[in-house]
């Protein structure tokens, strides 16, 4: 596993291309190593610090300042509920405790099966389809908890499928 | 009429052909053919004012930039964070390639070398359909080398943000986009000066939806711009309405419409139902739905009038069940949660403000509680790099003035509250419900 990897090659390329200076592509390399590691490891910051000649000292900074960095290893699908104020008027706040409640686990967590991890975040801009949350960086919207009991079966059944296959 | 949410009227106005179609790339071709200190002048003249928040004249800010300067950049700020604001994700959604125009237009009127688009995190989506777009540009001549055989050149990027709402302040984003924290500069020197901006070169930062706005000024002219809204508010501004209404979404009008329009005629509201509105999401002061509130005209100056801010427009309407106590909580954990900690009385305060009023709601409060909170808001007033001290010490100050009511009714003494059994009962959320109808009961 690396960042270094030649299938990453040709996108990091174009991220130095943008940039008079290679310390501007630290936020863009950071994500490509969330997706090799599935979260922001020390490999993965000692790498993005390699290519972007910076201390990593400062890369890991730089990934705890940002939420969408994600310093711990998250489910598969990380959803992120929008429970600030317009779309608390709209009942965000029930419909993030029931999420909760449902796959039963605490704020942050992440269930056994390793699928999903919960949390609250603040303003997504789309406070006229609430409720509302980011799937992994994919929107939802105008969600309620019907419709997320069908996405979590969903995907509880693909698993089993695949798990079963093994 | 729209001349932003084009895609309303004409809805696949994103793809480039359908653009190309009606009028797309005529206001960038007309600029060309013009001096850009020419082009500077026709956006000065529209009085077009920044939709981002602050409303200052686009056209100014853009004489601001030092003509001598070899490398200038252009940063159109699409890091949209305002609680309640979803205007600019429409525009790159349903209209992308007016706003490449209008920051090309920009770019050449200033003479950039190059544009970055720098979208807040979630718009990932977004981001990456809109380097689609800009490829389009690319291929059909409107930006690169050599533009239209102008002899302009001139690149555009996207860049990513990944979460932090301080990256809206530009010069937060500055130092995001360099690859800094996403932290406020000492200004001056400001981005416009040399020393000041991206990499320290001469930059304008400016809203998508500003931008937006730019090839319909030079395509019709300054003066046709000036017959929409006001004199000081001229043209149309996207108001995005949530909360408490029948009918939230995106409207575009006409500077100088009401309340009343905007939220009873459009957003379909009961105006004997709107117990308190925040004109401009979590940041600007709170007014309650009064008569006179609702017929105030949505300008930079009659608001102001009003005590209150347009900034961005994101209009979050409260109905009568809604206690102001906890919208106060509400918009005190978004700040203390975005607040980047660079300046003491920010960092502090907002995490103060939060603690006390997680005491107030769960009703351990006491009646000197409030007078602290509004003391700790008041004591970060002007006392930070940025505007957000003062956007976060605004909604606490502002909701403890109109509403006291609202929180007197959380720190009653303890005498008093045994008495009503009711408020003390059960869960959080229920204890918070009763303070709710018992705060509503004394309106």
């Amino acid at each position: 596993m690396s960042i270094k990897d030649k299938k990453y090659e040709a996108r990091i390329q174009k991220h130095f291309a943008k940039y008079p200076d290679k310390r501007s592509a630290v936020m863009p390399l950071l994500y490509i190593a969330q997706e090799e590691y599935g979260w922001i490891s020390p490999e993965g910051i000692a790498e993005v610090a390699e290519l972007c000649e910076m201390d990593p000292t400062q890369v890991k900074s730089i990934a705890g300042f940002y939420t969408m960095y994600s310093e711990k290893p998250k489910g598969k699908y990380w959803l992120q509920v929008c429970t600030d104020l317009p779309c608390a008027l709209k009942g965000a706040d029930e419909f993030h405790k029931e999420l909760k409640e449902y796959l039963g686990v605490e704020e942050g967590g992440t269930t056994d099966d390793g699928l999903f991890t919960v949390e609250h975040v603040m303003c997504l801009a789309a406070c006229d389809k609430a409720p509302m949350l980011q799937c992994n960086f994919h929107y939802m919207e105008n969600l309620d908890m019907d419709k997320m009991k069908a996405f979590i079966e969903e995907k509880r059944a693909e698993l089993e499928k695949a798990t079963s296959k093994k | 009429m729209h001349i932003l949410l084009r895609g309303r009227e004409i809805p696949d106005i994103h793809k480039f052909d359908v653009y190309i179609r009606n009028g797309g790339y005529e206001g960038l071709k007309k600029a060309l053919t013009m001096k850009p200190a020419e082009v500077i002048e026709e956006v000065k003249a529209s009085n077009l004012r920044g939709r981002g928040g602050a409303g200052f004249p686009a056209g100014v800010k853009w004489s601001f930039i030092p003509q001598s300067e070899p490398v200038k950049y252009v940063i159109v700020n699409a890091d949209e964070s305002e609680t309640g604001t979803f205007k600019d994700r429409e525009i790159m959604e349903t209209n992308p390639h007016q706003l490449i125009e209008g920051a090309m237009i920009c770019a050449y009127a200033i003479q950039a070398t190059a544009v970055y688009v720098y979208l807040r995190g979630e718009f990932w989506d977004i981001a990456h359909n809109l380097d689609e777009r800009i490829q389009e540009a690319y291929d059909a001549g409107f930006i690169g080398e050599n533009i239209q055989g102008s002899g302009f050149t001139c690149h555009m990027y996207t860049h990513l943000g990944a979460g932090a709402y301080i990256c809206g302040e530009e010069s937060a984003l500055l130092n995001s986009l360099e690859g800094l924290l996403g932290q406020p500069r000492v200004r001056p020197p400001f981005p416009a000066q040399k020393g000041g901006g991206l990499y320290k070169e001469a930059t304008v930062v400016n809203n998508v939806e500003t931008l937006t706005n730019v090839p319909w000024i030079v395509v019709n002219g300054a003066d046709e711009y000036k017959k929409i809204g006001t004199e000081q508010s001229t043209g149309t501004k996207i108001f995005c309405v949530s909360g408490h209404v029948p009918r939230p979404g995106n409207y575009e009008l006409p500077l100088g419409t009401t309340f009343r329009e905007l939220l009873v005629d459009h957003a379909g509201c009961d105006p004997s139902n709107i117990k308190a509105i925040l004109p401009s999401g979590g940041s600007g002061p709170i007014v309650p739905g009064t008569d006179e509130v609702l017929d105030t005209k949505l300008t930079y100056e009659d608001m102001a009038k009003l005590g209150t801010i347009l900034g961005s427009a994101s209009v979050i309407v409260m109905d009568n069940t809604v206690d102001i106590a906890w919208v106060a909580s509400k918009v005190a954990k978004f700040f203390r949660h975005e607040s980047c900690g660079k300046c003491t009385p920010c960092r502090e305060g907002t995490y103060w403000i939060d603690k006390v009023l997680d005491r107030i709601m769960a009703g351990e409060g006491r009646p000197e509680d409030i007078k602290l909170i509004d003391n700790v808001a008041k004591n970060m007033v002007g006392m930070t790099l940025c505007a957000f001290g003062d956007f976060a010490a605004n909604p606490i100050i502002h909701t403890i003035k109109n509403f006291p009511a609202d929180f007197e009714a959380h720190v009653k003494p303890k005498e008093v509250e045994e008495k009503k059994p009711a408020a003390r009962a059960g869960a959080g959320a229920a204890r918070g419900r009763a303070a709710r109808a018992q705060a509503t009961a004394g309106d």
